[in-house]
């Protein structure tokens, strides 16, 4: 009876992204500490961790939205393809279609019809689209819109539902051909039918893109990726195989926390 | 927000408790089968072989009820980590502790039926082949409470020695049915009781192997086994993040 190797021996993971040595602050608060992570390239990565763990500005670092909030700044090197997004000729605008953000509640323009929210990344930045009507439906097939929306396309975006919305503000990421999605408690206002649309989306979109996804929900995690990093107080306490770290985490506090031993 | 070494929900913990107090019952229970049964065995005694047997009923119902609260489980927890490792193992292992208890009541179906007929000249080792299992069901259940991983492969090196055992009564029941033929009713109940024997000490073998799984979550089964897996890679270095 010999142990065999849990690991299985495969070619390592292409970094799409890497953060060295990260910190945020809110003012003096460091929300972030020292973070070193290498994020796969299409692949999911979940960040797991109790509120005020620092896993959202973590993520919102990515594409400096962080920096937004007023008295926020991060230091450290957050590269994207090898190349540093703090840079100063970095453009923070055409960075953040490069890396495009869900957010926890659907937000699609109020004012704007279907088809002029899955163009908005494009308007708003005063950039022309070739062919708009082929972007339109090919974003939002690609987001599992289309047969939903077509003969309405005019309408509001304000008159879908709830799980509609947040695909329809996931096509708008899209059209501006990201490499990189980051979503930010993405279904937490959807109920489980819309969860699992996107979900599945999620799950087709690896193809093409890298997703980091922050989520509350553990079960969320576990089921849709591939890798797991748990934070607590602003430390990334572990990063591992989404799979190792739901059956068996090395660190006791991720332990406690995915086992739900905090309280 | 502080760390606890129990749950946040009572509610949880004490589920996780009752499955593991059942878990134990189940164990002490078919302990007490296997010792009884292999006193019968020794001193011909049909009415504890009798007594014996209905023990298992208690074994099976706590079978079911283990089986049904992990399901609970299961389904409302939705357990992961060393919670998963510990539901999960405690479904094999009341399969295994279940399966335990038919064979002691094999073992003393047999030994009734040994006892209407007159006693064969004393075969093999039997009693001590019955001596090794009771010590290995003892061992396992005692490793499986401790949570002792060295002792779980200390106790799964026993087992090809029980198997040699078995094979030599097996040899001397056949000599002794070619020499005798009006012994072979006989001897076949006696070299079925050495089967029953030899299997309980394997069903304490998958326990120890369970065992490990759940303190450090390494699978030990069929050690020739290949591991073919989707899986994703790990990162660098794990815990870290770097690469």
């Amino acid at each position: 009876m010999i142990d065999t190797d849990p690991q299985p021996a495969v070619v390592a993971e292409t970094t799409k992204i890497s953060v060295r040595k990260l910190n945020a602050y809110f003012d003096k608060f460091r929300a972030v500490k020292d973070i070193d992570l290498d994020i796969p390239e299409k692949r999911v990565t979940a960040m797991i961790g109790p509120s005020g763990c620092g896993k959202s500005t973590f993520l919102r670092c990515l594409n400096r939205m962080h920096e937004q909030t007023p008295g926020a700044r991060a230091e450290g090197a957050v590269t994207l393809d090898g190349i540093d997004v703090y840079d100063r000729k970095i453009d923070p605008v055409r960075l953040r279609r490069q890396v495009g953000m869900v957010f926890q509640k659907p937000n699609p323009f109020p004012t704007m019809s279907i088809r002029q929210n899955v163009l908005a990344g494009h308007t708003l930045n005063g950039l022309k689209v070739k062919a708009p009507n082929e972007v339109v439906e090919q974003t939002l097939r690609a987001v599992a819109l289309w047969d939903e929306v077509k003969d309405k396309l005019d309408q509001s975006g304000m008159s879908l539902s709830g799980g509609q919305q947040q695909r329809l503000c996931i096509a708008r990421v899209l059209a501006v051909e990201p490499e990189v999605i980051l979503l930010d408690e993405p279904c937490s206002a959807l109920d489980p039918i819309a969860t699992a649309r996107i979900e599945e989306l999620i799950d087709e979109l690896k193809e093409r893109y890298t997703l980091v996804l922050v989520t509350h929900n553990m079960q969320q995690a576990a089921r849709v990726s591939d890798y797991t990093a748990f934070f607590y107080l602003g430390d990334l306490i572990e990063f591992d195989r989404t799979e190792r770290i739901f059956t068996n985490p090395q660190v006791s506090r991720t332990e406690d926390y995915v086992t739900g031993k905090f309280g | 927000m502080a760390v606890n070494s129990t749950h946040t929900s009572k509610l949880y913990e004490q589920e996780l408790g009752t499955l593991r107090e059942k878990l134990l019952l189940m164990g002490s229970l078919v302990e007490e089968m296997i010792g009884k049964g292999a006193t019968a065995l020794s001193t011909r005694d049909t009415p504890l072989a009798q007594s014996t047997m209905r023990l298992d009923r208690r074994i099976n119902r706590l079978e079911c009820e283990v089986d049904e609260l992990a399901m609970r489980i299961l389904a409302t927890r939705q357990p992961v980590a060393s919670d998963l490792r510990f539901i999960t193992t405690a479904l094999k292992i009341v399969t295994d502790l279940e399966r335990i208890g038919d064979l002691c009541v094999n073992i003393c179906e047999r030994v009734i039926e040994l006892n209407e007929e007159p006693p064969l000249p004393p075969v093999a080792d039997l009693e001590s082949l019955a001596g090794e299992a009771i010590a290995v069901v003892h061992e396992a259940l005692d490793v499986l409470v401790a949570r002792d991983v060295d002792r779980a492969r200390e106790l799964l090196t026993r087992d090809d020695g029980i198997d040699e055992h078995y094979g030599r009564i097996f040899k001397q029941v056949l000599e002794l049915m070619a020499k005798d033929p009006k012994s072979v009713y006989r001897a076949t109940r006696v070299q079925s009781i050495a089967k029953y024997l030899e299997r309980i000490a394997d069903h304490a073998m998958n326990v120890a192997e369970t065992t490990v799984f759940l303190v450090k979550g390494t699978d030990i089964r069929h050690y020739n086994r290949k591991h073919d897996s989707d899986a994703p890679p790990p990162p660098n270095e794990s815990g870290t993040g770097k690469r």
